[in-house]
């Protein structure tokens, strides 16, 4: 089990030993976001741009006009909401090549309480043109994912969490970029989970395996550009669908797929999300506890998602 | 410089001006008072300071102007055209649907744009990123910021002049447009800027106050600005808004979405000596 801040700056550094075509900038939070190995490792490669996002993010945009390929880091909250007029105008419209790498989503950040809570990322991001989205589930799924970004040209939005997640995916594993990925197959319902609450998702079919509810499990990393044909193959194929995402649940992952689902083969969705409040100080557990985000509320969701099939 | 140097500036700026209000007419709206308060500046820019045309617009060595006060796009493509990156012809499609000039200025549609600018505060930070980036590079262009006066109520303009001087970005100079005004009046009654001199100074920078109707300080502050080591450069340049056409000069309302209509019209084509809307 490795937190994801640890793998996300292990990563950089790696893959500066391979590739000098990138750099790391940071709004003097090296120490949450993980790029302090990086900022060690190479220094000359790290750009230090203080408590600034808004200067960061139009400056990055500048950079990558430049030909370097930025790696813009903050927390979520900030990315998401102090700089976004930064990355709609400075960084999506002009089409700039910037990795915007935001970590400390949701309820997941815990003690340091609402204002440092990002539920509203995706809802934001993804409704930016030409901005993708994407949030690894673990840190196998979060090194996979990195050198596919740097050669892919075009803004985009990745989202790393900051608890220790236990692995989902084995070292070997594939990856098909922007594809949603089939982590268990089933029949009578589908949830389809992001982030942190992928590992809970596998918990929670564990449980209604027992019960005879089969359930097959999309981790569902890309937000955007969304894998619209695996959301409908699910919606015609098991009927019912569960969305789960420590997220705000209007505009999240849960919305994506009710917009989906409503377009291309109506069927029962449930939402396991945060049910539009802010969030307060506590253990990342206690708050999923609280905030209706464990195993056991998939599984209650499941179970009404199945009720309510066509 | 020869005197005839500046004369063929004077024409230049005198062509810019005329295109602008060319453009405005056709579009109906637009912004004349801090795209007329601005032309000498960018006279100067386009016509002897920068490294930069039709031969070299994709050329990573090349010099770079942003226009971070993007409303006054008028003035930036009235050089663009003057310089041949497109044709006059355009003027007419300003503000219309299925043009390529722009309400406010997109590197995606204009040639010889470099940037979206227009949400004040993000071309200057923007343009800093280009000089740090030449610096990375090894290059030796030199990047340029026009920035208005009303602009400078944005807080990101401090972080960049927090930034730019922290980094010792001396292949950097940005201009203030000083023309007195913003949107809705004069700064003085809006939000008080000065001591606008001592400010950036107090920021780091290496400060140059002129005239910005005058060519001869121009040159001498982009001279000035070259010498410097060590530190970005900022000109605060003196300007009157909707300067060249007498009844638009400091009066709030050219700042923008107005263009001259009747007797306005006529006034300021004979101004600007324009005989006929091309």
């Amino acid at each position: 089990m490795e937190n994801m801040r640890d793998a996300f700056g292990k990563v950089l550094t790696e893959l500066a030993a391979e590739r000098d075509d990138f750099v790391v900038l940071d709004a003097d939070v090296a120490g949450g976001t993980g790029t302090y190995h990086f900022r060690e490792a190479y220094p000359d490669r790290f750009i230090q741009c203080g408590i600034a996002e808004q200067n960061m993010f139009s400056m990055a945009a500048g950079l990558a006009e430049s030909g370097i390929i930025p790696i813009v880091t903050c927390y979520a909250v900030f990315a998401s909401m102090r700089a976004i007029e930064q990355a709609r105008n400075s960084i999506a419209y002009p089409e700039f090549n910037v990795k915007i790498a935001a970590s400390h989503l949701g309820l997941d950040v815990g003690p340091d309480g609402a204002t440092h809570q990002a539920l509203e990322d995706i809802a934001i991001y993804r409704s930016i043109p030409k901005m993708s989205v994407v949030s690894p589930a673990d840190p196998i799924e979060l090194k996979a994912v990195m050198p596919y970004l740097l050669d892919n040209t075009g803004p985009l939005y990745l989202r790393t969490g900051r608890s220790p997640l236990p692995n989902v995916f084995d070292e070997n594993t594939i990856f098909e970029h922007g594809k949603a990925q089939v982590l268990r197959e089933g029949t009578d319902a589908t949830i389809m989970a992001v982030g942190v609450m992928v590992h809970r998702a596998l918990i929670a079919a564990d449980v209604l395996a027992k019960e005879g509810i089969s359930c097959r499990i999309l981790n569902m990393s890309w937000l955007k550009p969304m894998d619209e044909a695996a959301v409908i193959k699910a919606a015609k194929e098991t009927g019912a669908i569960v969305t789960c995402e420590d997220h705000n649940k209007y505009g999240g992952l849960g919305g994506a797929v009710m917009e989906i689902v409503c377009e291309g083969c109506p069927a029962p969705v449930e939402r396991v999300a945060v049910n539009d409040i802010f969030g307060a100080s506590g253990e990342p557990e206690d708050l999923a506890k609280e905030y209706g985000l464990m195993p056991d509320d998939i599984v209650k969701a499941v179970r009404k998602a199945v009720s309510r099939k066509l | 410089m020869s005197v005839s140097k500046y004369d063929e500036l004077e024409k230049f700026a005198a062509e810019l001006r005329k295109s602008i209000i060319i453009m405005n007419c056709h579009a109906g709206s637009g912004h004349p008072g801090g795209s007329l308060s601005c032309v000498e500046i960018i006279s100067w820019l386009y016509c002897n300071e920068m490294n930069y045309s039709t031969e070299n617009m994709n050329d990573p060595e090349r010099d770079r102007f942003i226009l971070s006060k993007g409303h006054s796009c008028l003035s930036l493509y009235a050089a663009l055209a003057e310089k041949g990156f497109f044709s006059k012809e355009a003027f007419k499609t300003l503000r219309h649907a299925g043009g390529i000039l722009q309400g406010h200025p997109d590197r995606l549609k204009t040639p010889g744009v470099e940037f979206n600018s227009g949400s004040l505060g993000q071309g200057f930070s923007f343009a800093l990123g280009c000089a740090l980036g030449a610096k990375r590079a090894g290059r030796k262009n030199r990047t340029y910021a026009l920035l208005g006066d009303g602009e400078l109520n944005e807080g990101q303009i401090w972080e960049g002049c927090m930034f730019g001087a922290h980094q010792k970005l001396d292949n950097m100079v940005a201009i203030v447009d000083y023309n007195k005004f913003q949107s809705d009046d004069l700064n003085t009654n809006i939000t008080a800027i000065e001591p606008m001199n001592d400010k950036f100074k107090a920021f780091g920078w290496h400060v140059i106050e002129i005239d910005g109707h005058n060519f001869r300080e121009i040159e001498n502050a982009f001279t000035r600005a070259r010498a410097m080591t060590g530190k970005p450069t900022m000109i605060i340049a003196h300007t009157i808004k909707g300067k060249g056409i007498s009844y638009m000069e400091n009066v709030p309302k050219w700042h923008g979405s107005l263009c001259p209509t009747g007797k306005e019209r006529e006034c300021a084509m004979r101004e600007c000596g324009c005989e006929e809307l091309i």
